[in-house]
């Protein structure tokens, strides 16, 4: 035991898992965990159950696309404020949706954020922009 | 319930004259009169059942305005098209309500097929309703064509899917990535040669399809399989022009001698596959977006559009409920379709920017 302890202060590494230490493994199942939210996503995306007549988000937004997530926080100047996206989402599901509206925290919230996020990859954060 | 909503109809109408109808269109005066004519171009309505007698309101809205105001036009246009996509889900419902609402129309109506109208019984009941799927005709000199462009490999209609409602549906998602492109098929296109092989190349050619007869983004079936050849059978006439529907946006282009351009919904608006960020597109470097829609009004960036021909070519006006009204003319000098207003990267305005 000892001698163990002095090899970790000797050295500053170990078999041993460290808490701010990761593999590549551990990478993988989280991605995964991302885009298996982000595919629940995409199905709530396409569904006709979302909101209440039928009209699904992808109809007016293939790909989630028109939706610009990088943009958020910002002023909605329809709703005369700095607002996040999921206010907007709740927008739509409340509005030509004609739903129920979805709670923050709420896993289909999430899952569409997920899913609007990852067809918006790659692009520069500008919050604010209009 | 027939009677009811027609009396709608009527309110419908009369309540939209105060004031916000546009148009006072100037007869335009060029060499050959006979082909100076107006017409009107409705299209992409996507009319949706919800169940029993209900129907999304939004888009019965935009249809039920396009029709009280195509109405009112003064002067009279001498047709009506209807630019495909009268339903959602090719549904006897749907079609029947989409037809009822059209049938409010005074003027005749030609109709073009939409995949929305098509793919749950390949076309049978809109045929019921609308005759022929691709055919021509002649007006005041001008030679017109209408195809069924929303066709598609038969290993796809045919085979791929168990049922019929699954093959709309899958057809109906813009974004799917089961989807198919569009197609004219060697049937028709034989046809068209043959239909074009009649007409002599100085006479005017207007062609009517649903899917834009260009290449633009193919991920959301804006494309046409067999644009090219479509397009080497237009090359030969001085005057080809072609109008399609399907985007929800205004788009418009010039290849050789044919006129590309493109027409609203009343449903809703898409976005510019440009503004897509994980796909390369190819909007027509002409156009000039519309201004950008305010999601919290309904009509915004959707609406109708009169057309008048004169010699041979065609002024687009887009009728745009609640968005800046566009006219896209075609310029002489330039041998293309432009914004009259617009065009020039100067006069452009920041509703225009998309991304």
């Amino acid at each position: 035991m000892k001698k163990l302890f002095l090899l970790l202060l000797g050295c500053g590494f170990s078999t041993i898992a460290i808490t701010d230490e990761f593999t590549q493994q551990d990478v993988n199942r989280w991605q995964a965990q991302f885009e298996q939210v982000a595919s629940e996503g995409r199905a709530l995306w396409i569904s006709a159950d979302l909101g209440k007549n039928g009209v699904a988000c992808a109809q007016c937004h293939p790909n989630a696309a028109d939706t610009h997530p990088e943009t958020y926080p910002k002023f909605q100047k329809q709703l005369g404020r700095v607002v996040q996206i999921w206010e907007m989402i709740n927008w739509c599901i409340r509005n030509p949706l004609e739903g129920n509206v979805l709670a923050a925290d709420d896993p289909d919230m999430i899952a569409l954020q997920a899913y609007i996020y990852k067809e918006r990859r790659g692009v520069a954060l500008e919050p604010g922009k209009h | 319930m027939t009677t009811n909503r027609r009396d709608f109809l009527r309110q419908a109408g009369a309540g939209m004259v105060a004031g916000m109808l546009p148009m006072s269109m100037v007869k335009l005066s060029f060499a050959d009169q006979q082909q100076d004519f107006f017409f009107a171009y409705i299209s992409d309505a996507h009319i949706q059942h919800i169940k029993g007698n209900q129907f999304v309101r939004n888009w019965d809205q935009g249809l039920i305005r396009a029709v009280a105001e195509t109405n009112l036009l003064e002067p009279k246009p001498d047709f009506v098209v209807f630019g495909g996509d009268l339903a959602q889900l090719g549904t006897k419902p749907e079609l029947d309500h989409g037809a009822e609402i059209l049938s409010g129309l005074k003027y005749k109506t030609y109709a073009v097929m939409g995949e929305h109208d098509y793919y749950l019984d390949l076309g049978d009941y809109w045929s019921e309703l609308y005759g022929d799927q691709y055919y021509s005709f002649d007006h005041k000199g001008v030679h017109f064509i209408v195809l069924n462009s929303i066709l598609t490999y038969d290993d796809w209609t045919f085979e791929r899917w168990p049922t019929a409602e699954q093959r709309m549906l899958e057809m109906a998602g813009l974004d799917n990535p089961n989807g198919s492109p569009f197609m004219v098929g060697d049937k028709q296109l034989k046809w068209l040669e043959n239909d074009l092989s009649k007409v002599k190349k100085s006479t005017p050619v207007v062609v009517l399809s649903h899917s834009p007869l260009q290449k633009i983004y193919r991920g959301w079936n804006f494309w046409t399989e067999e644009a090219e050849q479509v397009q080497k059978l237009l090359k030969p006439f001085k005057s080809a022009n072609v109008i399609y529907g399907h985007v929800h946006q205004i788009q418009y282009n010039q290849i050789d001698n044919i006129a590309f351009t493109s027409v609203m919904a009343t449903a809703w608006p898409w976005p510019y596959p440009a503004s897509y960020a994980q796909a390369e597109s190819h909007l027509p470097m002409l156009t000039v977006p519309i201004n950008r829609a305010d999601p919290f009004n309904e009509r915004d960036a959707t609406g109708w559009q009169f057309i008048n021909m004169h010699s041979g070519r065609m002024d687009m006006h887009f009728n745009l409920y609640d968005n800046a009204n566009r006219t896209v003319a075609f310029n002489r000098e330039r041998n293309r379709p432009e914004d009259i207003k617009y065009q020039p990267q100067s006069h452009r305005i920041p509703p225009q920017q998309h991304y």
